[in-house]
């Protein structure tokens, strides 16, 4: 229990120190309260029709794609660093992770997922 | 410093290697066939592989062996599980081949999630790991999420899915959160180092010990339907297709009540008292409420989910009585329940066509006059999940209700009986509305395949089999469970 003393000092420092900052600032800072300041952007131009875009639903798509593809070649890493040491069996096993992942690679690909049209 | 695995492992889980590439087949066979190709090399993957699959699970039978450094085991209770959910994906999987061409579903992505959606299965019951349950929970849940929402154009289905899998994403957590406390206090992944550790002078009862083990319930509450996690089963089982509704009701549900059965009576059992009321509790409200919400309910789609609710409650009684001895019957139990609602979602399935499921309880008015033999199958379906003798769901009931006398739980076992009571009112409903009414509207022909033939004589079969003859496979649940002893 006792080794989790530094970390609640470290968390009431934290709070305590925040909100010296800030209350600090609040108490001693100019206070100049204009319509255009309380505006989203101070600067630049004025912002012509609705803010809320509509996005072409491929971009999730390619992310999401590119998010899967790319966490599973985070595994690959660590498996380069030690591959000398797992041997033939190390690697039997990365080829069958890379063989599962190619069946989702060529269905995407063969479904036209990739495809920008 | 090598690794060493044992490449010997490997020879045990070649069901689960099975299904993989099976599944993996099936996907690419999709990607590469013409249009308007006959050739149905997809539609036959998921029966071939079930079968291989079934065969080597088999040779599996007393293995009793743990491989992978303990994460996974062989055992009987496994073997049992992984056939069982083997035997219902080629129910499924028959039922389907009418149905998704009438409904226009994927086909190649159909039947290979089915085919993930069982190996996630395979998986869950076989582990001896918290995070090997999670990893097969997981792969089983994501691909029923998916399925539920296979029939694209239809809003429903859509609905069904998006709930299941943000409510399930929401169990999920809750499971996990229970494992990460348990091992907080534990310092143990391993379900029999658990238990060893529960056992042992070291052991006390904290309340983050507690929260974990309430989370843990709650999670696989969750995925069994347990009041009061079930808000989501109406209406997901309601909109998914049929088919997949009937694998949620029979798979996902033995799945999940397996790897329950597993956790409970390895890691926990020691500690029974901790959460024997829990389930107590969980059992009455469950059997409670499914029964009297199903009576309300004019959908006989929807009546069946309240129903598979209620049936979940008359399981959690033999897991509240808490014997090592006696749970076989959660066993035995489960395999009777698999085959009368795979039954019965059959032939709403065939009562059904595109467009128009006719699930309204008016469309079965009158059917024994112009079906008599879809008329009689549904009969003996709901007699059976009824209770009357000699059918299996008599059997199943009788078992669970002399387990908990047994074990001293007469109350339980009174309110098991009253709600039998109760359930009997909406099954016998359906059947009064089959026999004893002029039907109110054309609902046209059913829907017959050689395929939802094929599955509904097996279920017809098995279930008369199971009521009368119960012995063999009492016999073999016994042998199954035998390792919690």
């Amino acid at each position: 229990m006792t080794n989790y003393i530094p970390v609640l000092i470290i968390i009431i420092f934290a709070f305590l120190i925040a909100a010296l900052i800030v209350g600090a600032s609040s108490i001693l800072g100019h206070k100049i309260s204009k319509k255009t300041k309380l505006d989203t952007y101070e600067c630049g131009m004025k912002t012509i029709g609705p803010t809320r875009m509509k996005m072409n639903i491929r971009y999730y798509l390619t992310a999401m794609l590119f998010l899967i593809f790319d966490i599973e070649v985070m595994f690959l890493y660590p498996w380069a660093l030690v591959t000398g040491n797992l041997g033939m069996f190390g690697f039997l096993e990365m080829l069958v992770f890379v063989i599962i992942l190619l069946v989702g690679y060529v269905y995407v690909w063969k479904k036209g997922a990739l495809e920008w049209e | 410093m090598v690794v060493q695995i044992p490449e010997m492992d490997f020879g045990w889980i070649v069901p689960e290697i099975a299904m993989t590439v099976f599944a993996a087949v099936a996907l690419l066979l999709t990607l590469f066939r013409k249009k308007n190709s006959t050739w149905l090399f997809v539609e036959a993957m998921p029966l071939v592989g079930a079968i291989v699959a079934l065969y080597f699970t088999f040779q599996t039978w007393n293995g009793n062996i743990d491989i992978f450094n303990n994460l996974y085991t062989i055992d009987n209770f496994g073997v049992f599980f992984k056939g069982l959910s083997l035997v219902i994906l080629i129910l499924v999987t028959l039922l389907s081949y009418r149905y998704i061409d009438r409904e226009d579903m994927a086909r190649g992505e159909y039947y290979s999630l089915l085919m993930f959606g069982t190996l996630g299965m395979m998986i869950m019951v076989s582990s001896n790991n918290f995070i090997t349950i999670f990893i097969g929970l997981e792969v089983m849940s994501i691909s029923i999420y998916i399925l539920a929402g296979l029939m694209g154009g239809n809003a429903k289905s859509v609905e069904a899915s998006l709930k299941y899998f943000l409510l399930g994403a929401f169990a999920t957590a809750f499971l996990l959160y229970g494992i990460a406390l348990i091992y907080g206090t534990t310092g143990m992944l391993d379900i029999r180092e658990i238990a060893g550790y529960v056992n042992s002078g070291n052991f006390m009862v904290t309340p983050t010990f507690m929260a974990g083990l309430a989370l843990l319930i709650v999670g696989f509450g969750f995925k069994t339907a347990s009041v009061p996690f079930h808000m989501w089963t109406p209406d997901v089982y309601e909109g998914a297709p049929t088919s997949i509704t009937a694998y949620m009701a029979t798979g996902v549900k033995a799945a999940a009540f397996a790897a329950f059965l597993r956790v409970l009576f390895t890691a926990f059992h020691p500690f029974l008292s901790g959460w024997t009321y829990m389930l107590w509790i969980l059992a009455v409200a469950t059997m409670t409420l499914g029964n009297i919400t199903a009576l309300k309910q004019d959908d006989v789609k929807r009546m069946l989910a309240y129903s598979s609710i209620a049936h979940a409650g008359y399981i959690l009684i033999a897991l509240t009585v808490g014997d090592r001895t006696l749970s076989s019957t959660v066993l035995y139990y489960l395999l009777v329940y698999s085959f009368m609602t795979i039954g019965a979602f059959a032939v709403v399935i065939i009562l059904g066509r595109q467009g128009s499921p006719n699930t309204g309880i008016e469309s079965y008015a009158g059917l024994a006059g112009r079906h008599p033999v879809i008329a009689a199958v549904m009969a003996v379906f709901l007699f059976s999940m009824a209770g009357i003798p000699p059918l299996a769901g008599f059997m199943g009931k009788f078992y669970v209700l002399t387990d908990a006398i047994r074990g001293g739980y007469y109350w339980l076992a009174i309110i098991g009986v009253l709600n039998s009571v109760v359930a009997a009112y909406y099954y016998l409903r359906v059947v009064m509305y089959m026999y004893f009414k002029e039907p109110e509207a054309e609902i046209g022909a059913p829907d017959v395949s050689i395929g939802s033939t094929l599955a509904i004589a097996i279920s017809v079969v098995v279930v008369f089999y199971l009521g009368i003859f119960p012995r063999l496979f009492l016999m073999i649940a016994h042998t199954s469970s035998a390792i919690f002893m």
